[in-house]
């Protein structure tokens, strides 16, 4: 498979380029942001988002989706990364729509599937508990309660967790924080008794909660796949999201680093062009390669989930970590060579910055990803 | 690609796995351990081995020193999209190449574009065959990354032109069979306007060379002289005076070959040579937690630039690359492969310090280790691939 985009993966690009950025350019988040915009992101725009088929990109044709892959998604996540749309198209499209498409028996799919394809469910997973992300640390309790069970516990960084319509939750059936084993996977109703939401207004201003769970009940046909056996569907889902993400940060790198190499190109000090001194084009140079390595390494994961899911983990381990190195660089030398201006919060380049940070946390970090690399290949 | 062609391209990549299983010797699918247990051909070659002279001798026969190469010219006449196939192919085995040669890396891709039918006819064949070898004489002690201040005067007299003066790092001149070097053909014209790109004997009258000493204890490369050397005006390469685009041409396909230097995806790995050295830990873990995390680091860069490697020749193929993005693969697989040597330096320990000795293979690995430091170096160095990138890539201003 060659790493460049086919043709129709071109059209989309630009069709998705073309919307975003006329509809939802960074000044669309700013003023989401400065509005303390209860939702968080525009309902209008993310039906017209749907309309055009976004919103079910992942679904089968059979629940109304388009059935298109993972190196599709990522050529919208890309584009959402160059303005910073906020949207639910992560957590609901390509996250939910996968674990519930992966994971899901024949009614939970009917169920779902096509309401995420028209755009009007919103659906996210919960996963983290601990400040890091670590999927196996799961304590959040599922014990067994009649025909179904009862989930308390607590999660953090739950994206779009504030108006989501549906919580996948990550929970432990048996075993204890660490194992494998004894993880399971629940289709929560947000609006449950004993679920409470807090939204978590975030540094890059987009949407996440914490939620708490106290004896939340949920019968046996909430279950997504196998009890106890979570942690292989968690597996491919969360590699599906870093991919996702991954391609978002390359989206965003990019962005910011083009905006730099004008601001290089048109600010003048000491009578020339900035862009004129040596050491600052050498650094946009170094830059310029580390951006281009990661796009081909994201590629690369892309197209290994598209192949086989299960067996694209390296791939999405270099992808992400790449992703996340090459995205601080990105933003820090776009802030630092901006100089005063870069530290306005009247110019975009911070937004770039504190939304790097967030993609950056989402699903396990450069030093995670490393490490999990490094664990795969025994040393 | 249409299901056809797919179909097409999986039966050759069944057909080469079986012939390369069937052909390449066992002692062929593991990198070289030095520079003399690589094939560099030539009219005084000798093969270091048997294993080594069978693996040669059968890919020669199949045009597969050079697969990319038309027939004619005595290459393997296969597509852009078989290349690769075989490509992977023989990285899976580690199935090394069977001639190495400045020839096949730089000089060729510049004649096939450049050089007229005589000339294709005359020297491509013998590349493919390993029966000449080329030496570079580009750089000139006042001329290195400011190349094209080359003072070397070819003089028109006649038919021929005579050679004057003197180059410097001319790697293996010593060795060489041929030279194809960068003269000035009109030292009145601007810099650039006045080279030409000619190719002559080593053994012509008045050459002579030198070997220089590097860190690594070995001399690579030499000082090489030129005292009036008559060469035919036939043995340019394109236009008289135009010889700067054949140079820059010829300097991608060095770039690019450089890049890829280092044993990407053969041999050992890095962690698993770390851990053989250092240890591990209760849980397996290298027993070096920064060591670690500096392999791992690199593992990750090295898998995300093979991964760019490979889309750099898909974007080739498709029409969209730009022709300064080896200079930008040349920098980061330079800077990338003496990486790789200060870890293996690194979890030698003591070990990879032996210098002279039966057990370091009279120092193999920190003679390797010393060599790569003029990678960044060679064939234009890190800042001047940088600027390269800066200026023609990115556009930024000044000259
Ligand atoms: C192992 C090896 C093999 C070689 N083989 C050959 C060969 O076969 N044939 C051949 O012709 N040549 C060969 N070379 C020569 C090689 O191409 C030159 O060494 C190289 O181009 C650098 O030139 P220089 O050595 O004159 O360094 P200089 O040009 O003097 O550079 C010195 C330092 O200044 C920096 N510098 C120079 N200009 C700039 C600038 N504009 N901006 C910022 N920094 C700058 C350089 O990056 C470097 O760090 C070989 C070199 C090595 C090390």
């Amino acid at each position: 498979m060659a790493l460049v985009l086919t043709e129709e993966q071109s059209m989309l690009r630009d069709s998705a380029r073309g919307l975003i950025s006329d509809k939802a350019p960074v000044s669309h988040l700013r003023s989401l942001r400065d509005a303390k915009d209860p939702t968080g992101f525009s309902k209008e725009f993310w039906h017209s988002f749907a309309e055009m088929g976004f919103a079910g990109l992942l679904v089968p044709e059979e629940f109304g989706g388009s059935g298109l892959g993972f190196m599709e998604a990522g050529v919208v996540m890309e584009e959402i990364g160059r303005t910073l749309m906020p949207s639910p198209f992560l957590a609901t499209s390509v996250i939910a729509a996968s674990a519930l498409n992966r994971g899901g028996n024949a009614a939970q799919k009917s169920e779902y599937l096509p309401k995420i394809s028209n755009g009007s469910l919103l659906a996210t997973l919960a996963i983290d508990e601990g400040a890091k992300h670590r999927p196996l640390q799961i304590s959040l309790q599922a014990v067994r309660a009649g025909n179904g069970f009862k989930l308390s516990g607590a999660k953090a960084l739950v994206v779009d967790g504030h108006v989501a319509d549906l919580f996948i939750v990550a929970a432990r059936t048996a075993g204890s924080a660490g194992e494998r084993d004894g993880l399971t996977l629940f289709l929560v109703n947000p609006k449950a008794k004993g679920v409470a939401i807090e939204r978590t207004i975030m540094v890059d201003a987009h949407n996440a909660a914490r939620i708490e769970l106290a004896n939340v009940e949920v019968n046996a046909d909430n279950v997504l796949g196998e009890v106890d056996q979570g942690a292989t569907l968690l597996d491919g889902v969360l590699d599906i999201g870093r991919g996702a993400v991954a391609s978002e940060m390359v989206g965003l790198s990019e962005e910011v680093f083009n905006r730099t190499v004008e601001y290089l190109k048109n600010r003048k000090q000491f009578g020339k062009l900035i862009g004129e001194f040596q050491a600052l084009q050498h650094r946009a140079a170094e830059l310029y390669v580390d951006i281009e390595i990661t796009r081909a390494a994201t590629m690369k994961a892309l197209q290994a989930l598209d192949a086989d899911v299960a067996k694209a983990t390296s791939a999405v381990a270099v992808a992400k970590a790449r992703a996340g190195t090459t995205a601080t660089r990105a933003v820090q030398e776009g802030v630092q060579m901006h100089g005063g201006m870069g530290m306005t919060d009247q110019f975009d380049i911070g937004f770039f910055m504190k939304r790097a940070r967030v993609c950056e946390e989402l699903f396990g970090d450069a030093n995670y990803h490393t490490a999990q690399l490094a664990k795969a290949r025994g040393y | 690609m249409s299901e056809s062609e797919n179909a097409d391209l999986e039966q050759f990549r069944s057909e080469t796995r079986a012939w390369l299983e069937a052909n390449c010797p066992p002692e062929m699918r593991k990198p070289a351990t030095s520079d003399t247990d690589v094939f560099w051909g030539g009219r005084n070659a000798k093969f270091a081995s048997e294993p080594q002279r069978i693996w040669f001798e059968r890919m020669r026969d199949k045009g597969w020193t050079v697969p990319d190469w038309p027939k004619e010219y005595g290459g393997g006449g296969l597509s852009a999209a078989e290349h690769k196939v075989l490509r992977s192919e023989m990285a899976k085995m580690g199935a090394r190449p069977p001639l190495s040669s400045f020839g096949i890396w730089m000089l060729g891709p510049a004649l096939l574009k450049y050089g007229n039918e005589a000339q294709k006819k005359e020297h491509l064949p013998k590349i493919a065959a390993g029966l000449i070898r080329w030496c570079q004489g580009y750089s000139e002690p006042n001329a290195g990354s400011d190349l094209a201040s080359l003072q070397t005067r070819a003089e028109s007299d006649g038919n021929d032109f005579v050679i004057t003066g003197s180059k410097i790092w001319t790697s293996y001149a010593n060795y060489a069979d041929w030279i194809f070097c960068l003269v000035r053909t009109d030292p009145t014209a601007k810099k650039h306007d006045g080279i030409s790109f000619i190719l002559f004997d080593m053994t012509s009258k008045g050459v002579t060379t030198k070997p220089i000493l590097l860190i690594s204890g070995y001399s690579p490369f030499c000082e090489t002289f030129f005292d009036g050397v008559r060469v035919p005006k036939s043995h340019v390469v394109g236009t008289v005076n135009r010889g700067w685009d054949v140079a820059k041409y010829l300097l991608q396909h060095e770039r690019a070959m450089i890049s890829g230097m280092g044993e990407r995806g053969v041999g050992r790995p890095l962690g698993q040579i770390a851990a053989d050295s250092v240890g591990t830990d209760a849980q397996g873990k290298l027993d070096d937690a920064m060591l670690r995390g500096q392999i791992a680091t690199f593992d990750v860069d090295e898998a995300a630039l093979a991964a760019c490697a490979e889309r750099a020749v898909d974007l080739a193929k498709a029409g969209q690359a730009h022709p300064a993005f080896s200079s930008a693969m040349k920098y980061y697989g330079t800077e990338l492969n003496k990486r790789r040597y200060e870890i293996l330096m690194s979890a030698g320990g003591v070990d990879a310090l032996e210098w002279e000795s039966e057990r370091s293979r009279q120092g193999a690995r920190p003679r390797a280790w010393l060599r790569t430091k003029a990678n960044s170096i060679e064939g234009g160095t890190s800042e001047v691939m940088l600027g390269i990138v800066a200026k023609r890539i990115l556009d930024l201003p000044g000259a």
